[in-house]
């Protein structure tokens, strides 16, 4: 029960860091298409909370190492390269972002440094979402990834591009008004389109990359339950597009973080039980029972407070965002 | 070159730049409670002013030690995958509530501290200053018990190559916890302080800025006159620990080959670890022995009574720990110097005070980096003292992987921490404190607007 437990509240870490910085880097990836008074305005949106957003990845790191040191210790060298790519995309991101407020004079090449350092870090991530559904192989006791790069990885990897830059498209229309906010409601009609392609060739792609998940998607006794998820995903989709077209400032992005729920929600249909798709499964890699049980005692206490207090940062920085902002 | 050697540099490296960033940032979230505190009972706009320069350098320095915090995080795993395998349930576990307890009060309330000014009254404003400083005094104390458990791990057996806990308080309220994590948050609130005092002492010096420098200067040496003794008695307690503990360590510090009552204080010396002595040692006798063991003729182990497979690398220990205690002095002879200028009234005129106290700014760096390669160093070849050697902690990865990410860390974090990083603060510190309390401020929607459109 408590490895179940620790697996949901990591689920739960990586959902909100995809919402929440996956905003951040659709901004980044939308900085080409916007002029220089627009970045501003564009990076002000994030600026105040950015923090935060990135804290949950290293929650769920964390977590994974704290709950779960077996898979934390096979995973991370598997992708040694591609880790050190995203780091280092993440600090690229991360002090361009500083960087841009103290240099006005090269802040064009510090923003050329953020969209790039965003878009590494996309699609390493939908690299590894990829080779998780692909599965991991033991040779000799060291665990390596099936093939380093295939169609799959390549259409994951693509398509959390499209789906980032749909989230922080619809983040952008949510807080801004006037030129850029026309801007936005026009680039996400055309990014949601392309995602909904994207989200139908993965879910009919997946199936058929590992045969564990093949039937448990095909099961006949499933597939009522089965059938939810993609026909919310559908229902999400519609109503992004006419809320697009309507103009309205609100819908387009709780609508757009229901189109990555229901993936993911799919993602983990898939992968369960495992950690290390298709070796070791969640109660293989578990910590000892006292480390779970101490690790809940305080998830249970700090996380509805973190997320209290999370949700009241953003409650203080509520509102359109008219003006750029600095320290 | 082997994974476990080249892994040990790159971890070093990568570490050594980190530390100095959230050292500063305790040091300098301290030191704005107390200012933002002084604004409130006083409202004297002095203390604003105070408050708005150095939350800039404050935000600069912690976004620097997020990114760079995230890369030790990942690293853990990458290249020490075996050391993460079995301590996992134990430090994984401290490390999960570090993010609980720590991070997320800093991330939360960090946009509210450096960018609230006008979104928030003075009080929740000053609430979430609090709490930042809150949440990385907290966040140095979980890594300190984390590291302070592989320096003297308590609590936990080794059951099937894993620790098992079996009592969280003994984990985290290890034996040397405690002294070690008031050594560094100590070591923290000096280096802040001495860059506060060498960019005070600089805008005297060019005679700009006057009414808030004087108020820093003042603040900064006071302080360092204060806490410099305090640290030098915590450092003792560290060392005393370490003796009790870690003889072997201590050993390698004060270069004690042979086991020994009443051993000398070497102040130089060679040591020589092939011929297993020092060359061309001068010492002061008996204060090696009083130092660490607080008796005259107390016993101190040597180097010997191990095999040399199992003894650190000596002189990086011998010498770090040297310089570290060096610069301890040094500061504290700045400290002194300052509380005599000023019980003669002439802190602020001595332009050779002002000049020592601008170059004084890198000290508690070099003190820090020194005192933690002491700490690290001196405790190889174990990573988990007398559990786990260093050599069987890393990943099955392969040299030229490690010689890859080494290579590029190492370009990158010497561009960007090195050349931007500095480039930016000194940006800052030219541009100096803003004197604003102008009409038009209030139709401003954010308080640091013109801040921002005057550096353009």
């Amino acid at each position: 029960m408590l490895p179940l437990i620790w697996l949901g509240i990591i689920g739960f870490c990586i959902i909100m860091y995809v919402i929440l910085d996956g905003f951040t880097l659709g901004t980044g990836m939308l900085l080409p298409f916007l002029n220089s008074k627009q970045r501003d305005i564009a990076t002000s949106v994030i600026l105040p909370t950015w923090d935060g957003n990135q804290t949950w990845l290293v929650l769920g790191l964390a977590s994974l190492y704290g709950a779960f040191p077996l898979a934390f210790s096979i995973l991370l060298p598997v992708f040694y390269l591609p880790l050190l790519l995203l780091v280092v995309a993440l600090l690229f991101r991360g002090v361009a972002f500083e960087f841009r407020l103290k240099s006005p004079l090269n802040k064009h090449r510090w923003d050329t440094l953020f969209i790039f350092a965003s878009i590494v870090t996309t699609l390493i991530q939908g690299y590894i979402l990829g080779n998780f559904v692909e599965g991991f192989s033991v040779v000799n006791g060291i665990y390596g990834i099936n093939t380093h790069f295939s169609g799959f990885t390549l259409i994951t990897a693509m398509s959390l591009v499209i789906g980032y830059s749909l989230l922080g498209a619809c983040r952008l229309l949510l807080k801004t008004s006037g030129d850029i906010q026309l801007k936005m409601y026009h680039i996400a009609k055309i990014l949601a389109i392309i995602l909904m392609i994207a989200i139908i060739a993965i879910s009919l792609w997946t199936p058929f990359v590992y045969p564990l998940v093949q039937s448990r998607w095909f099961k006949r006794e499933y597939l009522p339950y089965l059938a939810i998820l993609p026909s919310i995903t559908v229902i999400c989709f519609i109503i992004l597009l006419r809320a697009l077209h309507k103009k309205n400032d609100f819908f387009p992005y709780w609508m757009s973080v229901m189109l990555f729920l229901c993936p993911y929600g799919g993602f983990m249909i898939s992968i369960f039980p495992y950690v290390v798709p298709y070796k070791i499964d969640l109660w293989q890699a578990a910590s000892g029972h006292s480390s779970l049980i101490f690790l809940l005692f305080g998830a249970a206490i700090m996380l509805p407070v973190l997320i209290v207090y999370t949700g009241y940062a953003y409650y203080i920085f509520r509102g359109k965002v008219n003006e750029a902002i600095s320290y | 070159m082997t994974v476990d050697l080249l892994s040990r540099i790159q971890f070093a490296f990568t570490m050594s730049f980190h530390i100095l960033f959230p050292a500063f940032s305790i040091g300098l979230a301290t030191f704005l409670a107390i200012m933002e505190g002084c604004w409130l009972k006083t409202k004297n706009p002095l203390y604003l002013h105070i408050c708005q320069f150095w939350i800039k350098i404050f935000a600069l320095t912690f976004g620097m030690g997020i990114v760079s915090g995230i890369v030790m995080e990942f690293q853990l795993g990458t290249n020490w995958a075996n050391f993460t395998k079995m301590v996992g349930p134990v430090l994984g576990s401290l490390f999960v509530y570090e993010v609980l307890t720590a991070f997320f009060i800093e991330a939360g309330f960090l946009g509210v501290m450096i960018f609230g000014w006008n979104k928030v009254g003075p009080k929740l404003h000053y609430f979430a200053t609090l709490l930042v400083c809150l949440g990385v005094t907290l966040s140095a104390f979980w890594i300190l018990a984390a590291n302070s458990w592989m320096q003297t791990p308590d609590g936990a057996v080794l059951v099937n190559g894993t620790f098992q806990v079996t009592n969280w308080w003994h984990v985290i309220f290890n034996p040397s916890v405690l002294p070690r994590y008031f050594h560094m948050l100590l070591a923290s609130y000096l280096t802040t302080l001495f860059v506060i005092a060498s960019v005070s002492a600089y805008y005297l010096y060019k005679k700009i800025h006057t009414e808030f420098s004087k108020k820093c200067f003042s603040f900064a040496l006071a302080c360092i006159f204060i806490l410099i003794p305090v640290q030098i008695l915590v450092g003792d307690n560290v060392g005393v620990k370490v003796h009790e503990y870690q003889p072997i360590k201590t050993a390698a510090m004060e270069g004690v080959w042979h086991t020994q009552r009443g051993a000398p204080l070497l102040l130089f010396a060679w040591p020589d670890q092939t011929a297993q002595k020092n060359l061309f040692p001068i010492g002061i006798p008996h204060l090696a022995s009083v130092i660490n063991t607080h008796q005259w003729n107390g016993e101190l182990e040597g180097l010997t009574s191990v095999t040399p497979s199992d003894q650190p690398y000596v002189p990086i220990v011998f010498f770090s720990f040297r310089i570290m205690v060096a610069v301890g002095l040094l500061m504290l002879l700045v400290g002194v110097v300052g509380m005599w200028l000023r019980i003669r009234k002439k802190l602020y005129e001595k332009t050779w005070f002002l000049k020592l106290c601008i170059g004084c700014a890198p000290l508690g760096f070099i003190a820090i980096l020194t005192g933690w390669f002491t700490a690290e160093a001196g405790r190889q070849p174990w990573v988990v003292t007398n559990f786990i050697r260093t050599i069987d902690a890393v990943s099955p990865i392969t040299v030229n992987q490690v010689l890859i990410s080494f290579i590029l860390l190492f370009i990158i974090y010497g561009v960007i921490f090195g050349v931007f990083y500095f480039r930016y603060l000194g940006r800052i510190i030219h541009h100096g404190p803003h004197a604003y309390q102008s009409a038009n401020e209030a139709a401003q929607p954010f308080a640091y607007m013109p801040i921002a459109k005057e550096i353009k």
